[in-house]
């Protein structure tokens, strides 16, 4: 088999042995916790609610929708009672009007569930119809709404759809279990993908950290000749869109561009799976898969957690704490949202949750830059960190926009390898936002 | 399970271990070798010599940083470093306040006037040897040969106002008046250091061992050092030299292992490290087959470093996805 890569990049240890080995567990909330479902969960218009205070809604239920495109409707995830619809405080920091629901543990599905599951019969029309009305986006993070990410402009011929499956984040396992333990799912998934794009072909990308998730996916994907397992190298950050196609098919995304303009969809994992309840089970999604870990939890693990499930009632429900935690991260060490209450929800783009001690958690100071040249060796996009970070520090921003500072993925990768341990990326990340603003205001 | 106050940061969560401080260690620990063969070689005055350059290095670094009200930063071990490179580029039979004004010299003019690690754009030891050299020629180019551990300086003395060819017997000023061609055992000298020179310079195997820990360690990479080594060799074979020997002697391994290298003073761009080091294996070649002053590592590599800025400006990297002819 192959082995493919990018250029660059860097080698973080991977810290996947505290969770890698730990099959999902079905966590379900008990009876009268509080469930709350953010009305915007994804990139593109937020949601109207369907329902109000006082309402009883069933598993499985539409309680929030848009009548934008651009958009993806939410179900409840539990059945129960609407308590309250309020702003509430989100893992992106921000605060959104959320939906509040009381489980009455019962768990009672709503009627419209699991009815049409023909799903071999499907137009593609319907395909994409039914992966709108389940809600789904990009589960890896991003959150951008799946059935227009299936459908992009008619000029632009899509001819690889890539199941990326690098998981390339730090501690991050929930990929890597599901594709053991559902395999025949994933590809069932990815089949229903390819048969919207009759002129693709499927390629699924698995880490050489994997060889067991390699080995059963080949097996798994024997009998489809459209469907190639490939390996790539372990390397941070390999998972990154852009990095994913230029190291599956040698093509790079252009500057500004999307996947859909060298021809390429790029899918997580989580996504594919739940496209595959959606489409052949008729089942919404109303759960994901969340890898537990860090040194400050008792039981580290992956999860299938209920969505609106807080992260106070979840990590509770695993078993606790083990060490007074110092740090709490949304996502992955090296991309993840460092959050500042627990009071807060899984919701649609929560991969994962990370527990630090003190310990761990503390950062080193910064120094002014030595000048070793490492950040430039291993930036994926090829930009020099260095001279990005001495443009912010000038206030340049035009200097900066010359030197591809939008270009930038944020990756971390600078950051992480800085000895005089400057904050590359977050002065960057700043600068883009300044910069995108000031843009967008002309 | 109340709700602690949690720190909250940008991303990313977790650094390499690596700091400027443990870089600085590497360099000390990968020099060790050829400045215990120095030792080795040319006595305890070399011991006392680097002693001295050291610690006067780690003195005016913090002694700068206090009068102008900068946070000291010594124990980033990069003075220490200097200080070093500088004794390791000096010849044993000097006065032992000449590593003092060296390292006045490298420590404030060369890189605290500048702004300190990171922003000197010259390489702060070889600046004070170049200025030692410009400023104090005789006692800078008096390159004894070895004489052992236990050599004090009066059998020293000895050993150079007894045979003066001796004593400034380099084996490149041998070399560039002609007629010297090495044999096996010139080669095994130069190896193991056993020729003059300064004190630091001779040990090419040390440096090697040196040299190839640095790049073990990440802390440098390849290209500079491998494309230097590999300019000098094929020039010195091209000019009709004695390519093999000229890569054991004059230096070269030291320069261009842990001088060309310096962070500050050197490209950041792979491509650019690439030229740095053809830059300097050819200055050294030419130096060496044309120049009246046959030491060519230093002036080649404070040559290059002057053509930094310029040659970080010219070899960028690509950019990601710049170049929009894709295959559709
Ligand atoms: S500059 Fe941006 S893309 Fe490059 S390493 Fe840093 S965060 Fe990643
Ligand atoms: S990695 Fe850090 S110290 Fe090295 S050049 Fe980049 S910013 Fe400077």
């Amino acid at each position: 088999m192959r082995t493919l890569t990018f250029k660059r990049g860097i080698h973080p240890p991977d810290s996947k042995s505290y969770t890698d080995w730990s099959p999902i567990k079905i966590l379900m909330p008990d009876k009268g916790l509080l469930m709350t479902i953010p009305l915007s969960q994804h990139i593109g218009a937020p949601c109207e609610s369907l329902v109000k205070k006082g309402d009883r809604v069933l598993l499985g239920q539409k309680i929030a929708d848009s009548s934008a495109a651009f958009s993806a409707p939410i179900h409840s995830s539990v059945s129960g009672t609407v308590t309250d619809i309020k702003p509430m405080l989100t893992p992106s920091g921000t605060m959104c009007n959320s939906i509040i629901i009381e489980n009455d543990g019962l768990f009672e599905e709503h009627p419209s569930l699991g009815k049409d599951t023909s799903y071999a019969s499907f137009s593609r029309e319907k395909i994409l119809e039914k992966i709108k009305e389940a809600g789904i986006v990009g589960l890896g993070g991003a959150g951008f709404p799946t059935h227009i990410k299936q459908n992009p402009p008619k000029e632009k011929k899509i001819d690889t759809i890539i199941l990326n499956a690098a998981e390339c984040e730090p501690y991050l396992t929930t990929d890597h279990r599901v594709l053991i333990e559902k395999t025949d799912r994933v590809i069932k998934g990815l089949e229903i993908l390819l048969t919207l794009h009759p002129n693709a072909k499927g390629i699924i990308a698995v880490e050489t950290n994997k060889p067991d998730a390699i080995a059963a996916l080949t097996k798994s994907s024997e009998g489809n000749s459209k469907i190639e397992v490939v390996s790539v190298l372990t390397k941070y950050p390999q998972g990154s869109e852009k990095q994913m196609i230029d190291a599956v098919t040698g093509r790079q995304v252009p500057s500004g561009g999307l996947p859909a303009d060298v021809g390429c969809i790029v899918d997580n994992v989580d996504t594919v799976l739940a496209i595959e309840r959606a489409v052949a089970k008729d089942r919404p999604l109303m759960r994901r898969i969340v890898t537990l870990s860090g040194d400050a939890v008792k039981c580290p693990g992956n999860y299938q957690v209920r969505l609106g499930m807080s992260f106070k009632d979840f990590i509770e429900a695993t078993g606790g704490f083990k060490e007074e935690p110092a740090k709490v991260i949304a996502g992955g060490p090296m991309m993840g949202v460092a959050v500042y209450s627990l009071d807060i929800p899984i919701i649609k783009t929560s991969s994962a949750i990370l527990c630090f001690t003190e310990k761990a958690a503390v950062l080193p100071p910064e120094n002014n830059c030595i000048r070793c040249g490492k950040c430039v060796e291993h930036c994926p996009m090829g930009l020099m960190p260095l001279e990005l970070n001495s443009d912010i520090m000038a206030d340049d921003m035009e200097s900066f926009e010359k030197h591809h500072g939008l270009d930038c993925i944020e990756c971390g990768s600078c950051s992480y390898i800085c000895p005089a341990k400057r904050h590359l990326a977050q002065s960057i990340r700043t600068a883009k936002r300044n910069v995108m603003a000031m843009k967008k205001k002309k | 399970m109340e709700n602690t106050k949690l720190i909250v940061s940008s991303t990313p969560h977790i650094r390499s271990k690596d700091s400027i401080q443990s870089i600085m260690r590497d360099v000390l620990i990968a020099l060790t070798p050829a400045a215990l063969m120095g030792i080795w070689y040319f006595g305890i005055k070399a011991l006392l010599i680097i002693a001295i350059s050291i610690a006067s290095s780690i003195f005016f670094e913090a002694a700068f940083q206090k009068i102008t009200k900068k946070s000291i930063t010594i124990t980033d071990l990069s003075a220490a470093v200097t200080g070093l490179l500088l004794a390791m580029n000096l010849p044993v039979e000097i006065p032992f306040w000449l590593p003092i004004v060296g390292a006045f010299f490298a420590i404030i003019v060369a890189k605290q006037l500048f702004g300190g690690l990171g922003q000197n754009f010259i390489n702060p030891a070889l600046a004070a040897r170049a200025f030692l050299l410009a400023s104090y020629p005789t006692p800078m180019t008096n390159f004894t040969s070895p004489t052992g551990l236990f050599a004090n300086s009066d059998t020293v003395a000895k050993a150079t106002s007894l045979a003066d060819a001796v004593s400034n017997a380099t084996p490149l000023s041998r070399l560039n008046e002609g007629a010297f061609i090495p044999e096996i055992s010139d080669y095994i000298d130069a190896l193991s250091g056993n020729i003059g020179g300064c004190i630091g310079e001779t040990c090419a195997i040390a440096l090697i061992i040196g040299g190839i820990y640095l790049l073990v360690r990440r802390v440098i990479s390849w290209r500079i050092p491998v494309t230097y080594i590999l300019t000098v060799f094929i020039l010195s074979w091209f000019f009709g030299r004695t390519p093999l020997y000229e890569l054991l002697i004059g230096g070269l391994m030291l320069g261009a292992f842990f001088m060309a290298t310096d962070y500050s003073s050197s490209p950041v761009t792979p491509l650019g490290q690439l030229i740095m080091g053809f830059g300097c294996g050819v200055l050294t070649a030419l130096i060496r087959s044309y120049g009246s002053y046959p030491e060519g590592v230093s002036y080649s590599i404070l040559l290059m470093n002057l053509a930094v800025p310029l040659i970080d400006r010219y070899t960028k990297p690509k950019i990601f996805g710049e170049v929009k002819k894709n295959d559709k």
